[in-house]
C-alpha cells in the first residue's frame, strides 16, 4: 500500500506499524522500547510522529508510531516541528538521571542512547537537581550491571522474561527509582543472558568478558563469522584488536539466529586467546628444531610420501580443510573422525532429510511453527538457540491465532499478551530427562530412547492407521499418541525435532515417520535433526567411512602415516580404539589449534587456525552451508588454516616444488565437481577476487584509530596492512562504504546509527531478510516425493531395565558442553562437574546415594569411577555421564554397561 | 520468625479463595496489606513469608511491594503523616505545612522520630483537592491544615498514645 511520509510516497507492506514502515524505507526515527523481535508497547514515547487525516489536514495529531498500523493513503510527518520538539523533550527527560559517563562506559561508541540523543537534537541540560543513583548487582561472570545508566525502556525484562523465559531478572519500584535486577546478587540463570548486552539500548547490561580486554567498537577489526559451538550455525561477528579476539557479536540472519545468540555462542570465544593454543610447529623425537618452513617441509617429505597415508577428518573443521585432507590422502583413505554409531546416526539424519518426504526446517521456520514435537533430543542443552526458537513458536502461536479473530496486530505486544493470557501453542517433549523446555510443554514424558521411539512410532501409527501391523503398544502409549497425533494433525506448520544425542536411530526414524505422515497437502511439515558439532553435517555429507574402519585399512606390519585433522579423537571414540589405531601408525601428523590428548600423541604437530584466524565453510544441521572469514591476521605466526597446511603437504607428496597459492573458493569448486551432494556450494560466497566497483570490503570501521602507530612498540614505521588473499574482505578501513552483500557483512553501522540497532539499514524490513537475501546455501534441496518409505518395520521392543546393564547416554550442558568453549574461563566456572547421573529409583536399585562413587565398565573397558548425582524427572535404567565438557572422554554411548558401587 | 496468627491465616485463605485455582498470586496486594497491618512494615522476611503463603517466588513479591508507595519497606512510626504535595495542595501552602512538621518533629520526609511515634512522608494527589492542604494519617484524612491544626493533631496523637500504653 502507499503511504505519504513528509509528502513523499512510499510503498509499504500492509500489517506493519508506522515505525517499522519508516525504518523499512530507510528513514531515521528514534525509538527505545520497541524491538523488532519483541514488538511494541508504547512505553518510551520516543517515536512520536504527526499523522494527518488527509492531504488537507494541516493540524494533524501526535501519535506513537510504534502503536499505529499503516493504512492505505496515510499521511504522516517525521519532520513536523511539534513531533520533533516532543521527541527532543522525551530524551531530555530520560537524560535527567543518566550519568553521562560515556567515556568510561563500555557501550560508548555503540550506544543507541547516544545515537538517539544526537538524532533528536537534545544537547543542553536544563534539569538542575541531583541525579538518582543506585547500587549495582553482581550478575555473574558474563554480564556487567550498571543501573545508573538506565532509561527505563523495559526492554531487558521484556526480553529476559517474556522472550527468553527467564525468571530471575525483574523490575522493582516505580517512578524515577525503577530498578532492573535480581532479587539479590547472583549469576543470571538464563543461558540467553548475553543478549541483554545488545537488547539494552545503553550501558546497563554489558559484556563482562569484553571488559577484560576492552576495545571500542570503532577500534575493532570485524569479520562475518559462524558460531563453532553447536550444530545450529548461528551467524556471528568476530572482533579483533592487537591480535586477540575481543568479543563475539550477533550477526543478524533472518533464517537462522535472528537478533540473538546463546551464551555458549557469545562468550565461548576465548579459547582463541587461550594459553593452551598451539602457535608453533612441534616435531617430537627429532634432534634440533625445524625452525624454518624449509626444514619443516624436509622433515614432512618422507612422512607424506609413504605409500599408505590415512586421513582422519573432523566434524568441527571446515569443509575446505576436510576436503583438502581428502585430496591429500585420496578418497579411499579418508575417514570421519567419529565413531561408527555417530556416523550411522548422522547418515540416518541426512537420509531422512534428503528423502523428499520432509522439509529440513530452518530456525526461523521452527519459530513460526504452530505445533512442535521434540523426540529424543535435549535441545535446551545441545542446541540452545533451537530451544529459544521453540519457545517463540509455543508462546506466540496462541497470540497470532487470537490476533486474527479480533484484528489486533501481532506486534502490539501487551495487547496480544493480554488477549492470549496463558494460552500456548502445542508442544510435546518426549525425552530421556527433563529440561526447562518441559515447563512450556502440553505433554512432557521421560523414557529410555527405545521407549521414546516406540511412543513416536505410536504417534505415526495414529497418523497413518493400518500401516503398522500387530503393534503391542500399551494403552497409555496409545492414548498419549492419540492426543499428540491429533494436535499435530490440527496444525498447519508443525515441526518435528529430533537428534543424535540419544544414540538411537529408531528415534530419528520414528520422528521421520511422524513428519512424513504429516507432510500432506495443505500442511507444511518441517523436520530438524540436531547433530553434535558445527560441521557434523558437512562431514557426514562427504560420505566417508567412520573411524573404526581406518583401523582395518592398516595392515599388520604395514607402514602408514596418519594425518589427523582438528579432532580430539579421545572425545569422540573410546580410548582403546584410538590407542590401537595410533600404535599401528609409524607417523602421526596432527593439525589442531588447542593441545589435547590427541595432539600429545603427534609426532608432528601443526598449528591450525581457529575460525578467527582462517576462512572456511561450515554446514549446519539444517544443511545450510555458511562461510566464515578470518579476523585475526596471522602474518608473523606459524598458524595457518588446516587446508593451507594440507595443500602444502599435497604439493610435497606430488613433488611439485612450487605449487600455486590455493584459495578456498578453488577447493569448493573442486568439491562441487567431485561430489554432487555439494552442488551449489560455490555460491556460499563469491571468489577471493570479488570486488564492488573495484573496491574490497573493509573489516575496519572508518573511525578505526591508531593504524599508523599500532605496532609502534615494535617498529615506529607504519606497518603494511595484512593482505588477505583468500576473501574479498580487506584488513583496512578503506574500500566499499555501502551495505555489502549479505554474506560479507563485517559489522553493522550506518550514519547516525553506531549501535547494533543499525541492522535495520541492512534489512529489507525489520525482522525480515537481509538485503539481497539471508546468507547461506541450503544443500538439502526439497524434492517432492509422494509416497515416503517409512520405517514402521523398525519398531523396537520395549526397553527392559536390568540391574546389571545400564544404558549409557551423554548428558550435555547448555554452557559447559563444547570442546572449544570450555576454554573460556567464565563458561568453565558455570559448567557442571563430571557426574554419573541416575534416577532416584536407579539409585535405590544400585544402593547408592548422592556423592557415592560408581565404577563404570563396558565389556572390558574401564571408564573409571564417577560421583553419583541423583536427578528427578529422568527415566530409570539409564546412566548419564556429562559429555562435551573439558575432561570428558569418548564412551560407547548408547550401549549397556555395568555399574558398581565403589566402597 | 514472622508468622500470622491462625485468625489472620484464615483471612489469607479467604482472600486466596476469591480467585480461580492457580491464580493465588492475585491475592498478593490484600495479603501484603494484611501483613503490613500485622507487622507494621514489610521486611524481607515478611515478604518471603508472604511468597511462601502464596506459593510464588520472593522476587514476585518484591517487584510488587517496591512499586506501591503505600507499602512501607522500612519501619515506620506509630502515626504516619502523608502530606499531599500535588498542585492544588501546593498552591494552598502544603510546602509550609511540610516544613512546619519537619521543624516541629525534627525529621525530614521519609524519616521517623526517635521515639518511634511519627513518620513524615510526602505523597501525590489523594483526591481531596477541595479540602487542601491536606494529609492522610492512617485511615483518616486531615483537611484544611494550618499550623495550629497540625499542633492539635500531634498533641492528640501523643495523648492517645499515652492513654493506650
Amino acid at each position: 500500500m502507499v503511504i505519504h511520509i513528509d509528502n513523499k510516497e512510499y510503498n509499504i507492506k500492509s500489517g506493519k506499524n508506522l515505525l517499522e514502515a519508516c525504518l523499512s524505507v530507510g528513514l531515521d526515527l528514534p525509538y527505545f522500547c520497541w524491538h523488532p523481535a519483541m514488538g511494541s508497547v508504547g512505553a518510551c514515547r520516543q517515536c512520536a510522529v504527526k499523522v494527518y487525516k488527509d492531504e488537507n489536514d494541516t493540524k494533524g495529531r501526535l501519535v506513537m508510531s510504534c502503536m499505529e498500523g499503516v493504512k492505505d493513503g496515510l499521511y504522516l510527518s517525521i519532520e513536523d516541528k511539534t513531533a520533533k520538539e516532543f521527541r527532543e523533550q522525551v530524551i531530555e527527560w530520560l537524560m535527567t538521571n543518566h550519568p553521562h559517563d560515556c567515556p568510561v562506559c563500555d557501550e560508548g561508541g555503540a550506544c543507541h542512547l547516544q545515537d538517539m540523543t544526537v538524532m533528536t537534537g537534545h544537547d543542553y541540560r536544563r534539569f538542575k537537581y541531583k541525579k538518582r543513583t543506585y547500587t549495582n548487582q553482581y550478575l555473574g561472570p558474563l554480564i556487567h550491571h550498571e543501573m545508573n545508566r538506565c532509561i527505563q525502556c523495559y526492554r531487558c525484562v521484556r526480553y529476559y522474561r517474556d522472550y527468553a523465559g527467564g525468571d530471575d531478572l525483574n523490575v522493582f519500584a516505580a517512578h524515577n527509582h525503577v530498578y532492573f535486577g535480581r532479587e539479590k546478587d547472583g549469576v543470571l540463570q538464563s543461558p540467553f543472558s548475553g543478549n541483554l548486552s545488545e537488547v539494552c539500548p545503553t550501558g546497563v547490561f554489558t559484556d563482562k568478558t569484553l571488559k577484560e580486554h576492552y576495545t571500542r567498537k570503532w577500534d575493532l577489526t570485524m569479520s562475518p563469522s559462524v558460531c563453532n559451538h553447536c550444530s545450529v550455525g548461528c551467524n556471528t561477528i568476530a572482533a579483533e584488536r592487537y591480535g586477540e579476539l575481543r568479543c563475539i557479536l550477533n550477526r543478524y540472519n533472518g533464517d537462522v539466529n535472528g537478533y540473538f545468540l546463546c551464551d555458549r555462542g557469545r562468550f565461548g570465544y576465548e579459547f582463541v586467546n587461550s594459553e593452551n593454543r598451539i602457535k608453533r610447529v612441534i616435531i617430537r623425537n627429532r634432534a634440533g628444531e625445524a625452525s624454518t618452513e624449509e626444514e619443516l617441509m624436509q622433515h614432512l617429505q618422507p612422512l607424506v610420501s609413504m605409500s599408505k597415508i590415512i586421513g582422519i577428518g573432523s566434524p568441527r573443521a571446515s569443509l575446505e580443510s576436510n576436503f583438502a585432507l581428502m585430496q591429500l590422502v585420496g578418497k579411499q583413505n579418508f575417514y570421519q573422525g567419529i565413531s561408527e554409531d555417530e556416523a550411522h546416526l548422522n547418515r540416518v539424519c541426512i537420509d531422512v532429510l534428503q528423502s523428499g518426504s520432509v522439509h529440513s526446517a530452518s530456525l526461523k521456520e521452527i519459530e513460526q511453527a504452530d505445533a512442535v514435537l521434540v523426540v529424543g533430543e535435549d535441545i535446551w542443552n545441545t542446541a540452545p538457540m533451537m530451544a529459544l526458537a521453540v519457545r517463540q513458536a509455543v508462546v506466540k502461536t496462541a497470540g497470532a491465532e487470537a490476533s486474527q479473530h479480533v484484528q489486533i496486530p501481532v506486534w502490539l505486544d501487551s495487547a496480544i499478551k493480554e488477549l492470549a493470557q496463558e494460552d500456548k501453542g502445542f508442544l510435546a517433549v518426549l525425552n530421556v530427562s527433563a529440561s526447562p523446555l518441559d515447563e512450556l510443554a502440553t505433554h512432557a514424558w521421560h523414557a529410555t530412547p527405545d521407549d521414546l521411539s516406540r511412543a513416536a512410532f505410536a504417534i505415526a501409527a495414529y497418523l497413518q492407521p493400518g500401516k503398522l501391523q500387530a503393534d503391542n503398544f500399551s494403552e497409555e502409549l496409545t492414548n498419549q499418541a492419540k492426543a499428540i497425533g491429533e494436535a499435530l494433525k490440527q496444525a498447519k506448520n508443525p515441526v518435528i525435532i529430533t537428534g543424535v544425542s540419544s544414540y538411537n536411530d529408531n528415534v530419528i526414524k520414528a520422528a521421520f515417520d511422524i513428519a512424513a505422515s504429516l507432510n500432506t497437502a495443505g500442511r507444511k511439515t518441517g523436520m530438524a535433526c540436531v547433530m553434535t558439532e558445527c560441521n557434523s553435517m558437512g562431514l557426514a555429507l562427504m560420505d566417508a567411512p567412520a573411524f573404526n574402519h581406518a583401523m582395518d585399512s592398516v595392515r599388520p606390519n604395514g607402514h602408514a602415516t596418519a594425518v589427523i585433522l582438528e579432532n580430539d579423537l579421545y572425545r569422540h571414540l573410546t580410548p582403546n580404539l584410538v590407542d590401537n589405531f595410533l600404535n599401528k601408525c609409524d607417523h602421526i601428523i596432527v593439525l589442531d589449534s588447542l593441545h589435547n590428548s590427541t595432539t600429545e600423541k603427534a609426532s608432528v604437530l601443526l598449528p591450525a587456525a581457529t575460525f578467527a584466524e582462517g576462512d572456511g565453510t561450515l554446514v549446519n544441521n539444517e544443511g545450510r552451508a555458511q562461510r566464515f572469514f578470518q579476523v585475526i591476521p596471522n602474518a608473523d605466526t606459524q598458524v595457518k588454516e588446516s587446508w593451507q597446511w594440507l595443500w602444502k603437504m599435497q604439493m610435497l607428496r606430488s613433488q611439485k616444488v612450487n605449487g600455486h597459492v590455493l584459495h578456498p573458493d578453488e577447493l569448493l569448486q573442486k568439491m562441487e565437481t567431485d561430489m554432487p551432494q555439494f552442488k551449489g556450494i560455490t555460491s556460499v560466497s563469491p571468489g577471493h577476487d570479488y570486488t564492488i566497483h573495484g573496491e574490497r570490503i573493509p573489516r575496519e570501521p572508518h573511525r578505526y584509530s591508531g593504524r599508523t602507530a599500532i605496532q609502534a612498540n615494535k617498529n615506529v614505521s607504519e606497518p603494511k596492512p595484512f593482505y588477505d588473499g583468500d576473501s574479498p574482505l580487506s584488513f583496512t578501513m578503506e574500500g566499499f562504504k555501502g551495505v555489502p552483500p549479505s554474506w560479507a557483512v563485517p559489522f553493522f553501522w550506518a550514519p547516525g546509527w553506531n549501535s547494533v540497532q543499525s541492522v535495520a539499514k541492512y534489512q529489507d524490513e525489520p525482522n525480515g531478510s537481509l538485503k539481497g537475501g539471508n546468507p547461506g546455501v541450503r544443500l538439502l534441496q526439497d524434492k517432492k516425493k509422494e509416497n515416503a518409505d517409512l520405517f514402521f518395520k523398525d519398531v523396537p521392543e520395549q526397553f527392559v531395565i536390568t540391574k546389571d546393564k545400564w544404558l549409557l547416554l551423554p548428558k550435555f550442558h547448555v554452557l559447559g558442553s563444547g570442546e572449544l568453549s570450555g576454554y573460556t574461563k567464565a563458561l568453565e566456572v558455570l559448567s557442571p562437574e563430571l557426574f554419573a547421573i541416575i534416577s532416584p529409583k536407579s539409585a535405590e536399585a544400585l544402593n547408592v546415594k548422592e556423592g557415592d562413587m560408581l565404577q563404570l565398565t563396558d565389556a572390558g573397558i574401564a571408564y573409571g569411577s564417577l560421583p553419583v548425582k541423583v536427578l528427578d524427572n529422568m527415566c530409570d535404567g539409564v546412566v548419564f555421564v556429562n559429555a562435551g565438557s573439558r575432561g570428558t572422554v569418548g564412551m560407547n554411548w548408547g550401549t549397556r554397561i555395568n555399574l558398581a558401587k565403589v566402597n | 520468625m514472622t508468622k500470622f496468627s491462625d485468625e489472620k491465616l484464615a483471612k489469607v485463605q479467604e482472600i486466596i479463595a476469591r480467585y480461580p485455582d492457580g491464580k493465588q498470586k492475585s491475592a498478593l496486594l490484600p495479603v501484603l496489606h494484611l501483613a503490613q497491618e500485622e507487622f507494621g512494615w514489610l521486611s524481607s522476611d515478611t515478604m518471603d513469608y508472604v511468597a511462601s503463603l502464596l506459593s510464588i517466588e520472593p522476587i514476585e513479591v518484591y517487584e510488587v511491594a517496591t512499586f506501591y508507595s503505600m507499602y512501607n519497606l522500612q519501619p515506620v512510626g506509630r502515626y504516619t503523616f502523608e502530606v499531599c504535595q500535588t498542585g492544588p495542595c501546593m498552591i494552598k501552602g502544603s510546602d509550609d505545612i511540610i516544613s512546619y512538621i519537619e521543624q516541629k518533629l525534627n525529621i525530614k520526609p521519609g524519616q521517623t522520630t526517635e521515639d518511634g511515634m511519627f513518620t513524615l512522608k510526602t505523597v501525590e494527589c489523594l483526591g481531596a483537592c477541595g479540602y487542601a492542604p491536606m494529609m492522610q494519617m492512617g485511615k483518616f484524612y486531615k483537611e484544611h491544615l494550618t499550623k495550629e491544626k497540625v499542633d492539635a493533631i500531634i498533641d492528640e496523637c501523643r495523648k492517645t498514645a499515652a492513654a493506650n500504653n
